[in-house]
């Protein structure tokens, strides 16, 4: 790590682990963060203490991420829990989601946000039906690049032969998921080949290491021309009698969920339909002349415009339909299954409206990848479905944007957050 | 070359930050951030300058005190607070014990766990409906599964097993009368990010963070400092008979209620040296130097569960 300034500063990537507990992944999660220094002196005592207890030979790196007391006496992950480490060029999220099948809902949070996905699959085992489960699900969650770790080459002599079988299964099946980037690498998360270090058993591949693919992968946002999306979350008017020239502002604050906007730029505020043009754009009241893609700002339009929490503002050129009924991929997430009677809260971007369902077009076997009818939703469950809206939402398509086009479900009898959509 | 990010790391976290502190704005009724004058509440304070400034913060701060604090760092709290011109709630644990609602096991035992005691009548108090904290996921295990926003129920507690789903940034803030949420905008830093940020951004420190000499014990293996004056006066820590006393060069990495928050040797006397420190130690940041989080494996989950931060 450097504080030098002349560094190449490569923001920072977040990325999702699937696998089960068997593939080796939380070995994989440990090595990366001993491999890359993470692991402090302390840290990897206490773990070293915990395997010698539990009659091990070598030192658990698995143990690194376990976190939770339930956990630990079931001996599995049961949530998502986030990994961090730093490359000095990069800084890294993990999102580390366990495998079971019952656990959909927790890889759909943990791949909510990631760029990268590490699909692992165990040499000796091949292509199981989870694999091609967590690679459709990553699919759906619009994840734009998909690494298919084989771990375990210790286990099957680093055999070639073994690697390029696997590799050729999963493009057969992977063909059909729409993923534009698969790559593969061959692993052992054990032994560390390949992962930050190359070693000395995987010589026949001449691919980049795990940590040298984590480099070069583009973060999000960097790869397509977005349109603007500003979802209003506050509004600042300071009234401070002791400063006149505060009189007058009112400042519109929120996080670009898309795209860039400059001072001068033409823009329209939704619902009204109202258009201004940016007189000032400002972090912590200095101001910038430009906002891009992710970046918390507040926004002071030329003409005064009647604002509030909710409301969208985009350029004037690249308006997005206002909906009041939306298709969407759901996962529902709570253990009382979706009741088509009830009305439900559906929150999108810093916006909400009560929603009902309309239809239920079919159910996705996330095992067999096959479209099922369905007259209910329990959870785990991924499902096409229509929602009908009591307000107007300003939607892209999640594949378009996933800002915009993302929402989430609550039940506001008890507040929960029960269920994820992707707009279609 | 192809750009490979919108943002560098820092201005990604400061912005993920600023989002989540107006999100709870734009959500909560009524919220309060916990200002303790250490290192990543003070980074907590420049967020929140940069997200609603040039208005006033949209909630008021306030602290936990022990009665057990460092001096200096009490007074920077106060200090800071005031070039802010925000207001600066303190609600103290000593006024806990003198309703009975806190009682000591014994004299000497640590204050730090008793702040959550304080912290749910403080938010009774006042009605709170979100307290927004600077705990980071890297701090410990049973942090890095913590949500974003932690709901809590009605008497503070957390339940590992049964937390909402928190997707892409929608973050969901409701709550019943009685019920609050813990909103915590810096989960995604380290402790390197915090040092970085601090340096970027010029933040001033207390001073006990650089190095410093004083009077400490060696117990059990850590650096302790003893005869710490107090601000109500007195001393924390006092030393043991018989026990030897050194001068010694020392800075803290965290700092907390001093019966449980240790030093560590250092000749680090800016900023710039505690980053470079950070980047070459061999140590954890609470495996070093929090005496409280030894106790059992699980200790910080069981504070959580009881309403700790």
């Amino acid at each position: 790590m450097s504080t030098n300034e002349n560094y190449e500063d490569h923001g920072l990537l977040r990325f999702l682990t699937c696998g089960s507990v068997d593939d080796g992944k939380s070995t994989l999660i440990g090595r990366l963060l001993f491999d890359t220094k993470t692991i402090l002196a302390d840290t990897l005592s206490a773990i070293t203490k915990t395997s010698e207890k539990r009659g091990m030979g070598a030192v658990d790196l698995s143990l690194l991420t376990d976190g939770l007391q339930a956990e630990r006496e079931q001996g599995i992950t049961i949530d998502v829990a986030y990994r961090y480490f730093s490359t000095g060029t990069r800084k890294y999220i993990i999102a580390d989601a366990p495998g079971h099948e019952q656990y959909t809902r927790n890889m759909v949070t943990a791949a909510s946000t990631a760029n990268l996905a590490i699909i692992l699959i165990d040499a000796r085992k091949g292509i199981l039906t989870q694999t091609r489960r967590h690679s459709k699900l990553a699919s759906l969650v619009g994840i734009p690049h998909l690494l298919v770790a084989i771990n375990k080459m210790d286990l099957v002599d680093y055999s070639q032969a073994t690697y390029e079988k696997i590799k050729a299964d999963y493009l057969e099946f992977a063909g059909k998921l729409g993923i534009e980037d698969v790559r593969f690498i061959p692993l052992s998360a054990l032994n560390g080949d390949m992962i930050v270090d190359r070693g000395d058993s995987l010589n026949w591949y001449d691919g980049p290491t795990l940590l040298e693919i984590l480099e070069e992968t583009p973060g999000a946002h960097t790869e397509h021309t977005e349109k603007f999306r500003f979802p209003v979350q506050y509004v600042c008017r300071p009234q401070d009698s002791a400063n006149p020239d505060l009189h007058d502002y009112r400042g519109f604050m929120g996080r670009v969920e898309a795209g860039s906007l400059k001072v001068g730029d033409a823009v329209t505020v939704l619902p009204s339909g109202l258009s201004s043009t940016v007189k000032a754009i400002q972090i912590g009241g200095v101001n910038i002349p430009e906002a891009v893609t992710e970046q918390s700002v507040t926004i002071l339009l030329a003409d005064e415009i009647d604002t509030s929490r909710g409301d969208m503002i985009v350029k004037s050129s690249e308006v997005p339909a206002a909906v009041k009924q939306i298709e969407a991929t759901v996962c529902w997430m709570a253990e009382a299954p979706m009741d088509r009677a009830r009305t439900y809260l559906i929150r999108h971007t810093t916006r909400d409206s009560k929603a009902k369902l309309a239809a239920i077009d079919h159910r996705l076997d996330v095992n067999t990848l096959e479209k099922v009818p369905a007259e209910k939703l329990a959870m785990n469950d991924i499902a096409q479905v229509t929602f009908k809206l009591a307000q107007p939402l300003f939607a892209d398509p999640y594949l378009e944007n996933r800002g915009t086009g993302a929402f989430i479900i609550i039940d506001e009898s008890n507040n929960n957050t029960v269920g994820a959509g992707m707009i279609l | 070359m192809t750009q490979r990010s919108t943002l560098s790391h820092l201005d990604w976290l400061e912005a993920e930050a600023i989002h989540i502190m107006r999100e709870v704005a734009g959500q909560c009724s009524n919220p309060v951030l916990l200002f303790s004058g250490g290192k990543d509440s003070i980074c907590m304070l420049r967020l929140a300058e940069k997200a609603f400034r040039p208005g006033k913060f949209p909630f008021p701060l306030m602290h936990i005190d022990t009665g057990h604090n460092y001096k200096e760092v009490v007074a920077f709290r106060d200090k800071r607070a005031a070039e802010l011109g925000e207001r600066l709630i303190v609600r103290s644990v000593e006024d806990s014990m003198k309703r009975g609602t806190v009682v000591l096991k014994h004299e000497g035992e640590s204050r730090n766990k008793h702040q959550s005691v304080t912290l749910l009548e403080a938010i009774e108090e006042f009605g709170f409906d979100a307290c927004i904290g600077g705990a980071r996921r890297d701090e410990e295990k049973a942090r890095a599964k913590e949500r974003i926003f932690s709901f809590r129920d009605e008497f503070g507690q957390w339940d590992p097993k049964n937390q909402r789903p928190e997707l892409w940034s929608l973050y969901n803030a409701r709550s019943h009368k009685g019920e609050n949420i813990r909103a915590f905008p810096i989960s995604n830093w380290t402790e390197m990010d915090v040092w970085q940020y601090i340096e970027r951004e010029g933040l001033e420190l207390p001073s006990i963070y650089f190095a410093h000499t004083r009077p400490v014990a060696m117990r059990q293996g850590a650096i302790v400092p003893v005869n710490v004056p107090l601000v109500g006066g007195g001393v924390a820590n006092p030393s043991k008979p018989g026990e030897e006393i050194i001068d010694l060069q020392v800075r803290f990495r965290t700092v907390g209620d001093i019966s449980c928050t240790a030093p560590v040797e250092s000749d680090a006397d800016d900023v710039s040296k505690i980053v470079f420190e950070t980047a070459t130690t061999t140590i954890t940041e609470r495996g070093a130097t929090r005496l409280d989080d030894q106790t059992s494996d699980a200790s910080m989950e069981q504070r959580k569960k009881e309403g700790y931060f």
